[in-house]
């Protein structure tokens, strides 16, 4: 674990950015999530693991009312940005989500241009106006995801014929692009090859520098990369929640620990 | 005796299939590991001795009449046939085949009757022979089919093979029917074109099919000029489209995004009742509801509007269309990825913003192709114009006059008697090839907006 590099005291000293109290998520009758109590630090890399179907997607999705658009979801508890409550009626979830972005696990560019896909978000949510302040907007973007000189030359082609991996670079630039306070990633790297996936690593390193980074992976190893805090989920519970070192070194529950040793899962 | 010969086939499929099944069974009960599994043995039997079987009867019921009647004519007495034309000729062998069915009018003459009797024989002649072959070549196809049962034969591919051939036959006759009717069409506009000058009919701005039929009937000299006809149907499609469309497409959208899964449940099947509308009674709408409000409404602003208008005609038409474009659109939407709404919602896009700026542009080849098919619908719609556009060609646009439209000419110009040698009744032909062009043309079109885009968009 010598190779992760986390400068622990920064992580210590940084604010709070999200907190979570009491999280609970239905689909219907189901519950998804219980009782999930987090705190997500402001320019820091936070990855939530565990197995399939416990809920870590769905909370992630929590963070920025992504779930609104499910009909049968239901969300109680309180989860405050900056201090205020995002489920608060009198917070507009479409402004909720120019500040939390969010990138999927299958690369999802629109069937428009480089340049159109990047200015998408910009454009309606009115930052950019003239045609300069947007290329400019275009430019770095996509500089921040480090797709910018593969793609300079080509911007008026379409971000559908790009390969795999620019694909989901192109997401991260159309995500970054409003200039968000925290970036969401569901299973960024799941449908990229190693190659890709180690230039997306590298770029959430970078990206930490500005916004808050959440990551939901699930491999162990992205998450020990990647992230200074790691959040372990089990059957829609928290289990626990910690230093990336502490969890993957010495995690306090046996169930964290069953899983990072591959015997849950 | 057809029947007879279906009952044999019948059999004969019904005994390969149970023969070549227990040939097969003996084998695998004799310990050898078989290669297909019995029932396709069976069913190798069954189809071997069905399809080459059922092919004949169908090829001889077919051509059966032709050869009886050439056969018949061949043997009737020299010179009472001599020259006569060719209708005269299909006159007295229609009435031998009616004295041969049993219904005499009048006293006939001898040799009519000998005809008769001569075509009688033939056909039971044939009916017996249709049963022997039939008898033939099924036992013939059960024989060779039950030779090949062996542990080795690959019964299970020999069936494949045979239902493929099935469906290329299929495939093959719904094209050999397309042509048929292309190349019939065809023929009739080119005899058309021999009596009306090509460029009179494509050119000509004036349209009065009327001709005299005899020498002493007073009636128009006959003018051919389709464009006045052409440009009523455009005027009535344009504003068929034209209402069709943007209601077509909204509903679409509310429908898909908005709607609440109740009201979706309750609105969906009252557009399908509308598509399930026949088309007479559109036609009773357009002329009872529709084209006297149009009237009266005119009437208060002291415009005189004929009671047959392009405007009630296209406006139904319009209504018509509604559930056509909104479920090709409503289809069209639904298959827009999920992830892309929800790309487009991460960034904080509101709905109606997702919807116009991803979720359209990316269903826009589906929604095209839709509307053009629509059109196409739109430009061959028969019976609501002949109901309310009107009869009288006029080379008009505008909305309110009565229009005509090359449906309606084709029905006017083939109802009643007609000679099928006048130029009226083959322009009839001539307008149903200047449609079939159009709608091919819009289908074309549609098919390749919606190739090229998908291959864009996926």
């Amino acid at each position: 674990m010598f190779d992760v590099q986390k400068p622990e005291t920064a992580v210590d000293q940084t604010a709070i950015k999200i907190a979570a109290r009491n999280v609970q998520v239905f689909y219907g009758n189901t519950q998804a999530i219980k009782d999930v109590d987090v705190d997500i630090q402001d320019k820091t890399v936070t990855s939530f693991i565990g197995p399939s179907g416990c809920g870590k997607s769905t909370f992630l999705r929590c963070l920025n009312r992504m779930n609104d658009t499910i009909d049968s979801c239901r969300v109680e508890g309180e989860i405050l940005l900056d201090g205020q409550d995002i489920y608060a009626p009198r917070v507009d979830p479409v402004q909720l989500r120019a500040r939390v972005g969010m990138v999927f696990q299958k690369p999802n560019p629109f069937p428009k241009s480089i340049y159109d896909n990047v200015a998408y978000g910009p454009r309606i949510h009115g930052m950019a106006r003239t045609k300069d302040e947007i290329d400019e907007v275009v430019e770095k973007s996509l500089r921040r995801a480090a797709l910018w000189d593969e793609v300079k030359d080509r911007l008026d082609t379409p971000g559908t014929g790009l390969s795999g991996g620019q694909q989901q670079r192109l997401c991260i630039a159309r995500a970054v692009a409003t200039r968000p306070e925290v970036l969401l990633m569901d299973e960024p790297c799941s449908a990229l090859d190693p190659i890709a996936t180690a230039q997306v690593e590298e770029l959430i390193d970078e990206l930490k520098q500005r916004f808050s980074v959440v990551i939901v992976t699930h491999s162990m190893q992205q998450a020990a990369r990647v992230s200074q805090k790691t959040a372990f989920f089990h059957l829609g519970n928290l289990v626990e929640y910690g230093d990336t070192n502490t969890i993957f070194t010495n995690p306090q529950d046996h169930r964290t620990e069953s899983y990072i040793t591959g015997r849950i899962g | 005796m057809t029947l007879l010969a279906f009952v044999i086939l019948l059999a004969a499929v019904v005994i390969g299939y149970v023969m070549n099944l227990r040939a097969a069974r003996a084998i695998r009960d004799g310990g050898t590991r078989m290669h297909s599994l019995e029932g396709f043995h069976g069913g190798y039997a069954a189809l071997m001795t069905l399809v080459p079987t059922f092919f004949l009867i169908i090829v001889w019921l077919l051509f059966q009449d032709t050869v009886i009647t050439a056969i018949v004519k061949a043997g009737l007495p020299a010179g009472v046939l001599g020259g006569k034309g060719t209708g005269e000729v299909q006159l007295i062998m229609s009435e031998i085949r009616s004295i041969a069915g049993g219904r005499i009018f009048g006293t006939p003459e001898d040799w009519k009757l000998e005809a008769a009797e001569h075509l009688v024989a033939l056909r039971e002649l044939s009916g017996w022979l249709l049963v022997a072959v039939t008898a033939a070549l099924a036992s013939a196809m059960m024989y060779i089919s039950r030779r090949t049962v062996a542990a080795e034969f690959r019964a299970r591919q020999g069936v494949e093979r045979i239902l493929h051939g099935l469906m290329v036959s299929c495939a093959v006759v719904a094209i050999f029917v397309t042509i048929g009717i292309v190349a019939s069409l065809l023929f009739e506009t080119i005899r058309f074109f021999q009596m009306v000058p090509f460029w009179d009919f494509v050119l000509g701005t004036n349209w009065e099919p009327q001709i005299p039929i005899r020498e002493d009937q007073v009636a128009a000299e006959g003018a051919f000029g389709m464009l006045p006809v052409f440009l009523g149907t455009l005027v009535i499609a344009f504003i068929a489209m034209f209402i069709a469309t943007p209601i077509g497409l909204l509903s679409a959208v509310y429908l898909h995004e908005f709607a609440s899964r109740r009201v979706r449940g309750v609105v969906k099947p009252v557009l399908e009742v509308l598509a399930g509308v026949p088309t007479v009674v559109y036609g009773f709408f357009a002329i009872l509801v529709i084209a006297p409000a149009i009237r009266s409404f005119g009437d208060n602003f002291g415009l005189p509007i004929a009671p047959n208008t392009a405007l009630a005609a296209g406006s139904v038409m319009g209504i018509m269309l509604i559930p056509f474009i909104s479920s090709f659109a409503d289809d069209a939407l639904g298959a827009v990825p999920r992830s892309l709404r929800d790309g487009s919602l991460a960034v904080g896009a509101t709905q109606a913003e997702t919807i116009s700026k991803v979720l359209f542009p990316a269903a826009i080849p589906g929604i095209v192709g839709g509307i053009l098919l629509a059109v196409s619908r739109a430009i061959g719609e028969t019976m609501i114009v002949v109901m309310a556009a009107g009869l009288i060609a006029k080379m008009t646009i505008n909305p309110l006059d009565s229009v005509t439209t090359v449906t309606v000419q084709i029905v006017t110009l083939l109802i009643g008697d007609t000679a099928f040698d006048s130029p009226k009744t083959l322009a009839a032909f001539a307008l149903g090839m200047v449609l079939f062009l159009m709608t091919l043309c819009i289908n074309i079109l549609a098919l390749r907006i919606v190739r090229k885009y998908r291959e864009i968009y996926d």
